[in-house]
């Protein structure tokens, strides 16, 4: 059993981030699941919302992901979204902007997305 | 300055005014090829996953889906033709609208109605302009194509073929694309999107995936689904078709630009030839102004000197 993980988190346009990690911790539509080096094959549909990747090098990687799929085998992992950024990218301000417009038109899907933006980049 | 000499002077003028502007739109498609491409090839890695999970989830489960099983009789496709916004670009449109006719002639031939839906104001002209229906039509993004833009494409698509054939859904989806070989091939060409063969997926992948060099013949291993390969299966082929779109979108406008590039790159040179031989033509006529004047000259004075010698005697 490998030791590693290779993962590539890729949005539809672009590689968000790629490399070696020893977990990987996504939330699926029936709850949070988490992968490490020898996991058995595994497919599944994610949910909007935080992924955090431990390197191997004992770094934390976090992510808002907006939708899309995890996919496992042979210690390769990918997760695709639609949409996904690294805690670093985001734009708080815009984010919490985003919340403000999203509560007051009652619009829950775009609530829930800056609600995991935010809480992506509070931990970094 | 004589008449001739003076037309020909304006239409070198004219002539070198349009040559910097079609040399100054060479050089903006060839900068937007080369970003398109770029676009293109960042992409590829979203396609590619995709298309192993698709594959993954075709292979490793016995799920029915109306995405991937094929209706025992075909009575309605629909066909996605992508062209561009504008011009200029040699026959980019026009062998893509005509590999879009060859498409529909063929289905059609087959017994099968068909749903045109179309990208780009070009194909659109061309088709009011014959009066033929068009079901659906975007245009405004063809130059820079976003991932949303190829959402609003292929939501009313996937509506369609969800719907029961009766109700006016479709069963098959076609798409006509230009696909971008290289900076001096590009192909239009009909790829069917759905039902999926998996065979097919499975060995060529997407366009794109294929081109990035995707394993072949993978022996995938049997996946646990999350929550199950009906979810997952009805999550993921939405996604597939918007990312084929995507790439297809993507694709077309690489190629547009690079047709742009080539046709403005030809304008360019004949303008340049045409400068020369108008410049030659205008020298000529110069030359014929200089001699008739001297010899008018010549033979004023001459004519001059015999009419005093005349007087003389």
């Amino acid at each position: 059993m490998a030791a590693e993980l290779h993962v590539a988190l890729v949005a539809a346009d672009r590689e968000v981030w790629s490399g070696e990690a020893t977990l990987v911790v996504a939330r699926t539509t029936s709850g949070d699941i988490g992968v490490m080096p020898g996991h058995q094959p595994l497919l599944g549909v994610l949910e909007s919302g935080p992924v955090t990747i431990r390197t191997s090098d004992g770094g934390t990687v976090v992510a808002a992901v907006h939708g899309g799929f995890i996919s496992f085998a042979d210690d390769k992992l990918s997760l695709l979204a639609e949409i996904a950024e690294l805690s670093d990218e985001i734009d708080v301000q815009r984010a919490e902007r985003e919340l403000e417009r999203a509560k007051a038109e009652g619009d829950a899907a775009a609530e829930r997305r800056a609600d995991v933006r935010l809480r992506a980049a509070a931990t970094r | 300055m004589g008449a001739q000499l003076r037309v020909y002077k304006r239409r070198i003028r004219s002539v070198t005014a349009t040559k910097k502007i079609t040399k100054a739109m060479e050089m903006i498609a060839a900068s937007r090829v080369v970003k398109a491409q770029r676009k293109v090839a960042a992409s590829t890695p979203y396609a590619q996953e995709l298309t192993r999970a698709v594959t993954a989830v075709g292979t490793g489960s016995n799920t029915k889906h109306p995405l991937t099983t094929q209706a025992e009789t075909v009575t309605r496709s629909a066909v996605l033709l992508l062209t561009s916004d504008r011009g200029l670009a040699g026959a980019f449109n026009s062998n893509a609208i005509k590999a879009a006719e060859q498409l529909t002639e063929r289905l059609e031939a087959e017994g099968k109605e068909v749903d045109t839906y179309i990208v780009g104001r070009r194909g659109l002209a061309h088709y009011n302009f014959r009066e033929r229906k068009v079901v659906e039509s975007w245009s405004g993004f063809t130059d820079e194509p976003t991932y949303a833009d190829a959402k609003k494409v292929a939501a009313p698509l996937i509506e369609a073929i969800e719907k029961e054939t009766a109700e006016g859904g479709v069963d098959e989806l076609h798409i006509v694309f230009t696909e971008f070989v290289s900076m001096m091939t590009q192909t239009a060409l009909d790829d069917r999107l759905l039902p999926l063969s998996l065979e097919e997926v499975a060995q060529t992948g997407s366009s794109a995936a294929a081109a990035a060099g995707a394993p072949k013949g993978e022996i995938l291993p049997l996946y646990d689904f999350e929550p199950s390969a009906e979810d997952v299966l009805d999550a993921l082929l939405p996604r597939y078709v918007e990312s084929r779109i995507y790439n297809a979108l993507l694709q077309s406008a690489a190629s547009k630009h690079a047709a742009t590039r080539r046709a403005m790159k030809s304008a360019t040179d004949n303008a340049g030839e045409l400068i020369t031989t108008l410049s030659r033509l205008a020298n000529a006529a110069r030359q014929a102004e200089i001699t008739q004047e001297i010899s008018e000259i010549v033979g004023g004075s001459a004519a001059l000197a015999d009419a005093t010698a005349g007087s003389d005697r």
